[in-house]
Parts: structure tokens; sequence; C-alpha cells
């Protein structure tokens, strides 16, 4: 205990003296994200210098091992740097799907030449991935995904389509769901590859949404070429990792909306407070601190999850849980943003609304229910797998 | 601290568990209500609470108690939770001996903490007056009268009141209804010339009464703490009970729901299980989900008191307004989901319904708490 004190106290120096004051406010919208990636864009010098710093330390990804990369951090140990962060506002130095899905899954199935070759490059925000699940005949029913990846000695050769690819457009690598064997059952004939998306014969569409903003792909293959080692795990079993990877990918969708102003502060700035300092609208505060109550807890649960997982008392399909809720909780939040706006934030446009970023926002969250599995998908598993009832 | 019991507090938990459901299961609790006990708890129970020592839980070693602390407690009170055991433990061994431990001096610790240690005596916390927990709204008068004071005026809710062998009043020394400044808090002697008490046949057969003080004298070294500067204390002794009770509350929705999946499993209609019906499977699976992100808040409420008993404002706050809020769905939807025999006196998920809708209330309700983290938050 008396470690992780003085843990707690170099931590909170070094994010005092490391972490730029810019990088201590809330996030303008959801372009003011970092990504990294080969075409990395930083609206601001001070962001690349706290994605920099935080990176050589390995604490983009905090608990992954230094051997590649990582910050070699005990879960407490990183509960503390978070803590700590939170503490002064710290925004996340760098969004990733390499650190949030791949790398977790790499470190569980990845050969040693994997792991040596991939994780570096993630933790200090080089290579951007995206994800290649959903196809246009495989939604919530996943495993009957169609893209083939054919032996061909030396190679495999992958021809197919992919959908809701997340930033499939900005992406530098893909990991990838095929099918090589075409005669297994549908859970036994997949597996998991990784490829350049500057390959020839990859491109990508973008999807334009409700919002406005296209967030997702289309993304086709024709006759890609992929090196051999780049198969993770074992040749037909990529079900497996897929599964272990959804797991972090719900996990990941459970958090959205953690770093948002809260909305008490956003609502007193819209609406103002009344003459005993409350929020000068009955109804909406009430919203407000039901939603506050529920956010809380949440956090709470999310924490206890991984928790009991650390302990071993945890369930995988726990992660479900966290994804169903998350996903609805940042629904609620974002409704609850609209009615803070009111009028304003339905300016679609204007410079006042920085070009329709709450409406834009709003909208954008009603795919959080909807990717990773359904709120429905996630309601089945915990009935199957964590309440054992029948037939689900 | 992991959010998570330790190894310490999983045997306890396992200990109470299985005390619990031998000596003071639901059946316990029936039979106190159909057999109208003029006591409204088991007095062999409490002596048995005693003798595992879960009475002195929170009493310090130093006065003959185990000095755990309220992860321990609420431990407790989730068991007590989900066996609906009717006892004084939540007034008299979580609220009082907090009150008394905190609060009290010297002589009032030595007095009366060895006693709730050795389940001899039964205290409880006389607070509010009105249908709604609001300790601010306190307007029971206690006027300075010779070397002490005089009190006037009324209590509802007190738990175990007709069986107290000491209250723990608020009353107003200064100040006015609705305002922070001017409570004192009063040790009364319920035989005390001028109280009367009425027992309150509750909902959930649990103990209450309504308390009567009319003009009731007590000399100065009755005041427990400081005069007119008992808010920020109670505050803090309620944060315990509400911190206690949310975890009781959990202990009630998570018991309620269990039988709920169980029956799932085992009741046929239409030639299947009804468990396999995705209509109700996904109200289980919602379900399920509240009550486990309830208790994450409920033990990290409990942690924070042990941490950080100041700062336990807000998080004793959420930890009431989500357990309850869990629980009430909880007991709902146990009901619905027994269908015709959820509706009889002689199954026992009416009897969770009844102890949520109390607990739901004590100390502040869900809107009562989501209000206070608004106001706690500035907003």
């Amino acid at each position: 205990m008396a470690d992780l004190e003085s843990f707690r106290a170099e931590t909170r120096a070094w994010l005092e003296a490391n972490c730029p004051p810019e990088m201590r406010l809330p996030l303008k919208d959801e372009e003011d994200r970092v990504w990294g990636g080969r075409n990395a864009k930083f609206s601001s010098p001070a962001q690349k210098q706290w994605l920099d710093a935080m990176a050589a330390k390995g604490w983009t990804a905090p608990e992954w091992p230094t051997a590649y990369g990582g910050g070699g951090l005990s879960r407490e140990e990183a509960k503390v740097l978070r803590s700590e962060m939170r503490r002064i506002n710290a925004r996340s130095p760098l969004d990733s799907f390499g650190i949030w899905m791949l790398g977790p899954a790499l470190l569980q199935y990845g050969t040693e030449e994997q792991k040596q070759h991939f994780l570096p490059p993630i933790v200090r925000g080089e290579i951007r991935w995206c994800q290649g699940y959903s196809e246009p005949g495989a939604g919530s029913d996943l495993a009957s995904l169609q893209t083939r990846a054919e032996d061909k000695g030396d190679h495999w050769l992958v021809n197919g389509q992919k959908v809701w690819t997340s930033y499939a457009d900005k992406a530098d690598w893909i990991f990838c769901l095929v099918r090589t064997d075409p005669t297994a059952p549908k859970h036994e004939g997949i597996s998991f590859v990784l490829f350049d998306m500057t390959t020839p014969g990859v491109s990508t569409k973008p999807i334009v949404l409700i919002s406005g903003k296209s967030p997702f792909c289309e993304t086709f293959f024709d006759d890609v070429v992929v090196p051999k080692e780049n198969l993770v795990g074992t040749l037909n079993r990529g079900w497996d990792v897929a599964k272990h990877l959804l797991t972090h990918e719900r996990e990941m969708i459970s958090n959205m909306g953690m770093d948002m102003a809260s909305l008490g502060e956003v609502a007193k700035k819209a609406i103002g407070l009344d003459a005993q300092g409350r929020l000068d609208d009955p109804l909406l505060r009430a919203d407000i601190a039901r939603f506050d109550v529920d956010a809380l807890a949440f956090r709470l649960a999310i924490e206890r999850t991984g928790d009991l997982a650390k302990a071993k008392q945890g369930h995988p399909a726990l992660s479900s849980m966290l994804k169903y809720y998350g996903a609805e909780l940042n629904k609620r939040r974002h409704e609850l943003m609209m009615a803070a706006g009111g009028a304003d934030a339905l300016e679609w446009e204007s410079e006042r609304s920085q070009g329709g970023t709450p409406a834009r926002s709003w909208l954008r969250t009603k795919a959080n229910s909807i990717e990773g599995g359904t709120s429905e998908v996630q309601l089945n598993i915990i009935a199957k797998r964590l309440l054992n009832l029948p037939g689900a | 601290m992991p959010l998570i019991l330790n190894d310490e507090q999983a045997m306890l938990r396992d200990t109470a568990r299985s005390f619990l459901a031998e000596q003071a299961p639901v059946a316990a609790l029936r039979k106190l209500r159909d057999g109208r006990d003029a006591l409204g708890y088991h007095r062999d129970l409490w002596k048995g609470f005693a003798e595992m020592g879960f009475t002195g839980v929170l009493v310090p070693e130093a006065h003959g108690g185990l000095g755990l602390g309220h992860v321990e407690a609420g431990v407790v009170m989730e068991e007590i939770g989900r066996n609906l055991t009717a006892s004084p433990f939540v007034s008299t061994a979580v609220v009082a001996a907090s009150a008394i431990n905190r609060i009290g001096g010297e002589g009032q610790k030595a007095e009366w903490l060895p006693r709730i240690a050795a389940g001899e005596a039964i205290i409880t916390l006389a607070v509010d007056e009105g249908r709604k927990h609001d300790p601010s709204r306190t307007a029971m008068k206690a006027e300075r009268a010779g070397n002490g004071f005089r009190l006037h005026g009324a209590k509802a809710m007190v738990l175990d009141g007709h069986v107290a062998d000491l209250m723990i009043v608020a009353a107003r020394t200064g100040g006015a209804p609705g305002e922070t400044d001017g409570l004192t808090l009063f040790l009364i002697d319920p035989k005390a010339k001028g109280v009367a008490i009425e027992r309150t046949i509750m909902v959930d057969s649990h103990n209450a009464a309504r308390i009567v003080l009319e003009n009731v004298e007590v000399d100065a070294d009755a005041v427990l703490g400081e005069v007119d500067q008992a808010h920020g204390a109670l505050e803090g002794v309620l944060n315990v009970g509400r911190a206690a009770v949310a975890a009781e509350i959990t202990g009630v929705g998570d018991e309620a729901f269990g039988r709920t999946v169980a029956y799932l499993k085992e009741r046929k209609q239409f030639g299947r299980v009804i468990g396999e019906f995705q209509a109700l499977q996904h109200r289980a699976a919602h379900l399920f989900t509240e009550i486990e992100i309830a208790k994450a808040a409920v033990l990290k409420a409990l942690q924070t008191l042990d941490e950080g008993y100041d700062r336990a404002g807000p998080i004793a706050s959420v930890a009431k307004a989500k357990a309850g809020q869990a629980a009430t769905l909880a007991v709902q939807e146990a009901v619905q989901m027994h269908g015709g025999v959820g509706m009889t006196d002689e199954f026992d998920v009416g009897l969770f319904m009844k102890r949520a809708r109390v607990a739901q209330e004590l100390w502040g309700d869900a809107n009562f708490h989501a209000e206070r983290l608004a106001r706690l938050s500035g907003y």
C-alpha cells in the first residue's frame, strides 16, 4: 500500500509537469480526439506533446508489458494513474482501436513475433487500426460472414466485403475476420488476419450517417494478398479471437461519453439557476439528477467488473452487461444534452453550434446500441450465459 | 482498494449468510407478523447477533466491540435483506453505535457502547417528523430550561421505538425548519415523563413507532455532540444508515431476483418453461444489470465511509438512490413474473416487495437522494 501511495505521488508530480494545460480541458467535439496513425492529425501542438510524453512512458497502454512498449503497471497502479488523470481532467492522450481491441487479443493469441512487431507502434500511436467484422449479410449474426481467404500456398488471397468498418478510410491496417473453411459449421471456419490497408485490392467508401458524418465505411477486398504470417491464433479458430476482442470492444463502447463535460454544468450554462441555486427547469433537473445517479453508479460497475475479473471472480459475459448499459446511458446523456441545449443545439451549420456538434453527436450515439452487438444481442447473452435461461 | 470483498469480508458474508438463513429466514418474519409479536423481533436471535459479534461490528474494541468497518456492517445488512430478517441491527448496531461513537463524549461512549456490543441495549435515532425524510425540516423544539432543555414535538418512522432503551432525538435549539443551523441531538429515556410512544404496525412487519414528546425535561448532559451544530454530524451518521440500508435493499432485490429467475426456469406454460420467452429474458437481463450496478455503488459507499468518512455524502446518495431504484424494479418484476401466485400472501415475493418499499423510504428515497446529489453537484 505504501508503494501505491508513493506511486500516486510520483504520478501526480509527473502529470503536473507533463500534461499541458490545454489537455486538461473537456473535448470540444469528436474532431478533438487524437487517433494517431501514419496520417495523424493534431488540432494543436499540445496534443502531440501530450501523446509523445505519455507514449514514452508506455502510459497510452498502461497495463501492457514494457517489453512491447507498454507501461508495465499493475491493475492497482493503472487505477491510480486513471484517478490522477481524472483529478486534473486530463484527456486521453490517444484513442485507439489498437489499444482497446487488437492489443489485448494479440497479447492473448499472438505469436512473440507478432507482439514484437505490432504492439509498440500501437502504443506510440504510429499505426491506426480498423476492425473488419460486419458484412452486409452478417450483422447481429456475425458468424455468418462470407469474406473468403483462400490458401495460395505462400499467401492468403482475400475477397469480399465488410461494412460499418469504423474509420476504414483513415486507418493504416485492418484486423479482419475471414472464412478459411467454407464447408465447416459457421463458427468453425473463420480465421483472424491482419493486413495493410494500402495493399492493392483494398478500397473503402465512406457511408454518410444521419449525423452527416462518415465514421463508418464499406470496405472491399478484391484479390488482396495477405502474408501467411499475418494470421493470428489457430487456423479456423478465429471465432475465439473475435469473441475475446469483442469483449474488449464492448468495454470500450461502455465507456463512451464518460469523458464528456457533466450534464449539470452544460445545463447550468444553457438554462441558468433559480433563486435557490437550482437549475431553472425542475423536470430537466430531475432527469439530469437521475441520470447522474445511474452514470456514477455505472462507472463503479465498470471498475468492479474489472476487479472481479482480476480476482478470478468475474465472467466474460459481464462485458455484455457493461456494453448494454453503457450504450443506453450514452444515448440518454445526449438526449438530455439536446434538451438542455434547446433551439441552440438544433443549429446544424453555425459557428455558435461549432458546426452542429451537439446535434451530430446526439445522432451518432444512436449507433451505440447497434455497433459491437445490439442491445438486444447483449440482453440475449446475459440471459443465456449469466442467468442460464434456456433456449436464448 | 478493489471494489470486491477481501477474504475476511467474504468469510463474514458466508458466516452471516448461513447464520441468518438458519436462524432468521423469511418464515421467522411471518411468525412475528402472524403472532402479532409484542416485541417485533426474536429475542433469541438478538442474543445470537451478540454472540456472533454482529451487534458490536461498529463498536471499537476498547468498548467491547469488534471495531470493524462499514463494509462489514453492510455485508451483514445485505444478508439481513436476503432473509427479510427483523431485528434492531440497523437502528442500534449501525446507526446508534455510529452516532454515539462519532459524536458522543467519553462518558456517553463508556455508558452505551458496551451495552450495544453486548446486545443489552436497543437504541434508536428519531429524526423524521413528516411523511418524507428531510433532517433540515426538523421542527421539534428544545428550549433551555434551568440547567437543561425542555423538548416538545413529535417524531415518526422511529425504528424499534416501542422497544428502545434509549432514543437519540434531533430537535431544534435554534433556527427555523428548513435551516441547517440550530439542530441539536439529545439522548432521551423513553420512560421519561412526557414521552408517549405509539407502535405503528407497518406494511413490512418491521418495527416502527411514532413518538410524542410533551415538555420532556432533560439535563444538559443529555446533549449528544454540540448544541445548535448537529446537522453536519447527523448527516454523517445518516450516511452510514443510508449506505447500510442500501446494502439491505440490494439483498432484498437480489434475493427477489434470484427467486424469480429460478421460477422462470421451472414454471411451464404453452408447453415450455416461461424462461424461454425472450420478452421475459430481456427484462430479466435488464434487471440483472441494474442490480449489479447497484452492488458496485453500495460497496463503494461502504468503502468510502471506511476510508474517508467525511466525503461519503455524494456516494451514499448515489448508492441509496440506485439501490432503491433497482430493488423497486426487482420486486415489481418478481411479482409480475410469478403471476397469480406472486399476489398471494402465502408466497414470499410479496414480503420482499413490502420490505423494499419501506427500505426505499427510510432515510431518503431515490428522489431525495437524486435531489441531494444535484445540490451537492451545484445544479
